[in-house]
């Protein structure tokens, strides 16, 4: 069964299951672990196995006894005791034959049932532990990668977990079997198959290796040549408007070319391998006749003796054929498990906090109380170590003292830190990309830990609050603007599940983003393909602007919002963007300076110092970067 | 269908033919062997053959295994040949063909669905070609001559045949039949989750933002499900296959003992030949499972092959057949006349509206307006990258349609809002515009679009190589590149489609500069946000829901056109007050 998969994050490099698993006990051990509910099932699954190869094995040994003690003597003679000791044998076999085709239909049906299950657990556990890694985890994996996890390496382990498992284990009984029958019935003619099998094993190996060599060749030069797709298709409006049609073609065709001559020598060589395989194993079979024959006819062996055996050959070689085959997949979906545990071992995102935020029934009063519906108003609840409560209002007050920050731990991104944010109070951020704006907003939610110095949240330090908690307090309308698969309506829902249609409504027409929603094909149910392809940026921060606005949270971040938008729509949403702010400490980043003008204190960011801070007007004054900034003397990018 | 893939044997027709002719060779050896083995045994031991018999069947026997090695390893190597070399044309094929889309075309592809169609859909089709000349040829030969050798040892005997070959074809046929369907629902269950996935890891900020994990894992357990109840639905038909196989070998097997062993007991029939007799029926039968196997990969690769004809049956929107291959563009005036514009051909979905423009030659015009104005659409019509649905346009005195493409992108050089930069030096990228530039012209035109500067300071200046896409240069420095590229054309107009909307304002000027002093008698138009980008324009067009709202000079257009004058106020108040 193959699959088709869509090129997510590119289908460059060509698949990506070429490594060979590091640590192959452990990561069976694992898979099995998958499978502990299972394991009584599994039981039945290796009895019924053990069945259905010896069923097959016992059925060609009787082969001997029905020639040699009925038929042979039974030929022109009339013995009437004989001839239902055949009707017995064949009833026996027949029997014999039935439990083994009912044990194969056994061990299979249960076997999907197993694997389709432990592949439900696998992806399970992997999804619920990508969502707990730290943004640090998505910093250094692309998506392309995170992706294969998922399309590529639990896809292999699904074939081979529904194929290749249980006709390994087949193929090992059936091996074993019949080796030891065949051992019972001539040690000499055995010692010929050990010897084909040897050669058989040679041809594998030397075959086998070249055509590894040839795949490994064979692959860089499909990467080669996906990658050039992949580049020239995503150029194929700048080539169409420089004509170069030709000269791309020509490259093509190069590469193409190279790819036909490794693919053709590393394919020659994995098409022939059966056919000499199978064809060894006919020689195989002609030596055993011919031997077999004269010994026959030395009276060495019997006659039932000798067909049975080359019954058997033709029964040992082709399991083996398949072992050999599928080894290969067999260490692929191993590499792929290991590429998936290695996830499942990451380190989640590291939260000790215990203040949690809770709705409460008004926070200006002296008196909090607790509510259980949503009132608007939240309360800080921290449980103290002698088992008092203290509630503490949410306001929005922040304060960044002494912050030092790198992604990495030899490179400082932000250096001493240090600012204070009154609730209601909006605060913009200015400078070059760069010079750490982003990763102010991202210290503030937690993306990332602050080793230097520290945030708090209205007087709480921001570790102690519960990760959820925090960010619950927090919305964001993040740099780039990604949106989900599913209606504009559950998408701006996104901010708050519970939120009424009327309230989506509402939320977009704040952010101006009704209008063109309702010329959209079903307007609100209208369904975002593929990160919200259809519509442009533009449109797309405005979703972000409204998905933002309906979390009605007390801190609101807006990262580059609106750079998309154009300066005309942006003074319309002006005043939506007003109500918005209104009452909610915010933190504003844009390179747009008509978008920060209104803030209370404009920072000035340069390689990650506050170099300049005040408001527009004080900024002016100064004459410094922010007024050289203005002035459109620098790159704001 | 796939008789329109196959011209894409080509030179490769010869090893095509000779794949399944060496298998027929192959299969027929084979069918030999057990024959041979029931005259041994018949004549050889039980006979009067004796030994010099037997040496002499069984050498020949082992002979025939070794020709028919040979055949199996040509067989092989000619179906490597030409599976590879069938799979190059057609991804020649369909590469060269994509060459001759026009935007409308790449457009209702997507660029990610024809990656697909040349990568996944064409290796698919690869792997089913191989597997159809080689098995799709020895499973039917396999069965009919295992048949015949079994009908021509003993006739009688045979007509379990009769029985065991519709018993075990027909239960593959249902099997296969059901499980097709379950097949498919399985990979489209699967493709939502993966789907859902991407979603997820694209989000993954939004999704922490947010608090949604429980969310999401809800989503994602529910589709999680759906898969595994699918798959459990498709493979447990499927599993049927194996028993059932076994199950019909096994009772003709224990026919044939039963009914061949009493013809052996009454002298009509030989031991050697029973046990012959044996091999053929498993023979049989094995291709017949072999048989239904090759139908359902042929069954699942029909997607592909079926989306890769679509892609080379394309017909492109526009051509140049009906143009004049002598004639050049004379100079750079512009002329839209009457010019409707829609990209679905619908008149009701009018992107541009009765668009009537005059521009001379040598001017140059700016161009502004709201986010999805339609300004772009009105640019691309130029270079005739869409074609227009009423109207002409008259680019040097001639409508667009009656010069060669290539004639009339040489002359109008276009640079993109997303533009896209290739793997290779800086030097190679921007010889692109012309590709027997020396030096020194490369030189004048980065110089031109203010990108000499940067490019010198970088290690290894105009030989630094650019990853794809251009990744290790800046959103400004790769919009000069750009522009830099098209200049390098030298042509008679120029178009820049909002293309320095991340460099500072301070280079953005030098840009405009450079273009006054060295484009003299070259048409520019500039699509910008910032009107300071336009303001020293000829004149502005001011674009409103896809019609003009306005045609003039900056300080006409202040006085009149309300539009442009809220659009320089949005942006002034922030600056332009304190200066």
């Amino acid at each position: 069964m193959s699959k088709q998969q869509k090129p997510v994050g590119g289908p460059m490099g060509g698949p990506k299951g070429m490594g060979k698993p590091t640590n192959i006990w452990e990561t069976v051990k694992r898979i099995a672990s998958y499978m502990k509910e299972d394991r009584w099932i599994l039981l039945i699954v290796f009895i019924t196995i053990i069945f259905s190869a010896l069923a097959n094995v016992i059925g060609i040994s009787f082969l001997q006894v029905i020639i040699d003690d009925y038929l042979a003597p039974l030929i022109n003679s009339d013995d009437s005791a004989l001839m239902r000791g055949f009707i017995t044998v064949i009833g026996v076999v027949s029997i014999i034959y039935i439990i083994g085709a009912a044990s194969t239909y056994i061990f299979n049906r249960l076997m999907v049932g197993v694997s389709t299950r432990t592949l439900y657990k696998l992806r399970v556990d992997l999804f619920k532990k990508m969502e707990a890694l730290p943004i640090k985890y998505y910093d250094t994996h692309t998506h392309g990668d995170s992706m294969s996890l998922y399309t590529n390496d639990i896809d292999t382990l699904r074939q081979v977990l529904s194929n290749s498992v249980t006709n390994f284990v087949t193929s090992l009984i059936t091996v074993v079997g019949v080796f030891v029958m065949m051992l019972v019935f001539s040690w000499q003619l055995t010692i010929i198959v050990l010897i084909m099998l040897a050669l058989m094993m040679l041809a594998v190996k030397t075959i086998g290796g070249k055509s590894a060599n040839y795949f490994v060749k064979q692959q860089q030069e499909l990467g080669r040549v996906n990658g050039y797709i992949e580049e020239m298709i995503e150029g194929q409006k700048v080539i169409k408007v420089f004509s170069r049609q030709d000269k791309v073609i020509e490259e093509f065709e190069e590469l193409n070319e190279e790819l036909r001559v490794n693919a053709t020598q590393a394919n020659t060589f994995a098409n022939i391998l059966m056919p000499i395989m199978g064809n060894l194993s006919y020689m195989l079979y002609a030596i055993t006749a011919m031997i077999g024959g004269l010994f026959a006819i030395m009276n060495a062996l019997t006659l039932g003796t000798v067909i049975a055996f080359l019954q058997f050959t033709r029964t040992f070689s082709m399991p083996i054929v398949q072992i050999s085959q599928q080894l290969n997949a067999v260490l692929t979906a191993l590499a792929g498990a290991e590429r998936i545990f290695k996830v499942i071992d990451e380190k989640p995102e590291f939260d000790q906090g215990h203040v949690t935020m809770v709705a409460v029934e008004d926070n200006q009063s002296d008196e909090i109380a607790e509510s259980d519906q949503r009132t608007g108003a939240f309360a800080w609840k921290e449980v103290k170590e002698d088992g008092s409560t203290v509630y503490t209002p949410v306001q929005g007050k922040v304060v960044f003292k002494d912050v030092i920050f790198g992604y990495d731990k030899d490179k400082t991104v932000l250096n001493n830190i240090s600012l204070y944010a009154k609730p209601g109070q909006k605060i913009a951020f200015v400078g070059s990309t760069g010079a750490g704006k982003t990763t102010i907003t991202n210290l503030i939610n937690r993306f990332y830990d602050v080793p230097s110095g520290n945030i708090s949240i209205d007087g709480i330090e921001i570790n102690k609050i519960k990760k959820p908690d925090l960010r619950r307090s927090l919305s964001m309308v993040l740099q780039d603007t990604h949106l989900f698969t599913g209606t504009v309506m559950e998408n701006i829902r996104y901010g708050r599940l519970d939120a009424t249609d009327e309230e989506v409504i509402a939320a977009a027409k704040l952010a101006n983003a009704d209008s063109f929603i309702r010329h959209l094909q079903d307007g609100y149910h209208t369904v975002l393909k593929s990160d919200g392809g259809n519509l442009s940026q533009g449109q797309r921060q405005l979703l972000a602007i409204a998905r933002a606005a309906i979390a009605e949270t007390p801190v609101l971040i807006l990262d580059e919002a609106t750079s998309s938008i154009d300066t005309r729509t942006e003074a319309l949403i002006q005043k939506g963007m007003d109500r918005l702010m209104e009452g909610k400490t915010s933190f504003i980043i844009a390179h747009r300076l008509s978008t920060v003008r209104s803030a209370n204190a404009i920072m000035v960011l340069e390689h990650g110092e506050i170099i300049e801070r005040g408001d527009h007007d004080q900024l002016i004054e100064q004459k410094g970067k922010y007024y050289q900034l203005s002035a459109g003397m620098f790159e704001l990018t | 269908m796939i008789k329109k893939l196959l011209p894409f044997l080509g030179e490769y027709k010869r090893e095509t033919i000779l794949t399944p002719l060496m298998v027929v060779g192959e299969v027929v050896l084979e069918l030999m062997i057990p024959f041979l083995m029931a005259r041994i045994v018949d004549y050889g031991i039980l006979g009067d053959g004796g030994m010099p018999y037997t040496i002499r069947v069984g050498s020949l026997m082992i002979v025939m295994a070794l020709v028919a090695l040979i055949f199996g390893a040509l067989s092989g190597k000619y179906a490597a040949i030409s599976g590879m070399g069938f799979a190059r044309n057609i991804r020649s094929g369909l590469f060269e063909k994509i060459q001759t889309y026009s935007f409308a075309n790449i457009d209702k592809f997507t660029t990610a669905s024809l990656v697909t169609r040349l990568t996944t859909d064409i290796t698919n089709t690869q792997n089913a070609f191989m597997m159809v000349i080689r098995m799709a040829v020895r499973a039917p030969i396999m069965l009919v001559g295992a048949t015949i050798m079994a009908v021509s040892i003993n006739p009688q005997l045979s007509l379990i045949f009769l029985i065991s070959i519709p018993v075990l074809s027909v239960t593959l046929y249902l099997i296969g039949k059901h499980a097709h369907p379950r097949f498919l629902d399985m990979l489209e269950k699967y493709d939502t989750l993966n789907e859902k996935v991407q979603d997820f890891i694209v989000n993954i900020r939004v999704v922490k933002a947010f608090v949604r994990e429980d969310h999401e894992e809800e989503k994602f357990v529910a589709d999680a499900k759906k898969v595994r109840d699918a798959q459990l639905s498709a493979e447990k038909l499927v599993v049927l296959n194996m028993p059932i196989m076994q199950l019909t070998i096994y009772s003709s097997i224990v026919a044939i003992i039963w009914f061949g062993g009493n013809m052996v007991i009454q002298g009509t029939f030989n031991i050697g030949e029973l046990s012959s007799f044996i091999m053929y029926i498993m023979q049989v039968l094995i291709s017949l499972m072999m048989i239904s196997m090759i139908f359902i990969m042929l069954i699942i690769s029909r997607a592909s092959f079926s989306r890769i004809v679509e892609g080379l049956e394309e017909k492109p929107v526009l051509d140049d057949d009906d143009s004049d291959q002598t004639l050049d563009l004379n100079d750079g005036s512009i002329i839209f006349n009457q010019v409707d514009f829609s990209y679905n051909q619908d008149s009701n979905n009018l992107v541009l509206k009765d668009i009537n423009l005059t521009i001379k030659s040598g001017e140059t015009v700016g161009i502004i307006g709201g986010t999805g104005s339609s300004k772009t659409t009105l640019v691309q019509l130029i270079p005739r990258l869409y074609d227009v649905l009423n109207g002409e346009i008259i680019v040097g005195g001639h409508n667009v349609k009656d010069y060669q493409l290539k004639t009339l992108r040489d002359q109008v050089a276009m640079v993109l809002q997303n533009n896209v930069l290739f793997t290779g030096t800086i030097k190679d990228n921007l010889k692109w515009g012309n590709e027997n530039a020396s030096d020194q012209e490369v030189i004048e035109a980065a110089k031109a679009a203010q990108a000499h500067d940067f490019i010198v300071s970088l290690p290894n200046g105009y030989d630094t190589v650019l990853g794809q896409g251009g990744v290790n240069v800046s959103g400004g420095q790769k919009q000069r590149l750009t522009i830099a590229r098209a200049l390098l054309k030298k042509p008679k107009v120029v178009i820049l489609d909002d293309s320095t909307s991340a460099v500072d304002t301070a280079t953005d000027a030098a840009i405009r500069k450079a273009f006054n002093e060295n484009l003299q008698g070259v048409t520019t138009l500039i699509i910008a946000q910032r009107v300071t980008s336009v303001s020293d324009a000829d004149k502005i067009i001011v674009i409103d829901d896809g019609t003009i709202n306005g045609f003039d000079t900056h300080d006409n257009l202040l006085k009149t056109n309300a539009i442009y004058r809220e659009i320089y106020q949005s942006q002034s108040k922030g600056v332009n007050d304190h200066e």
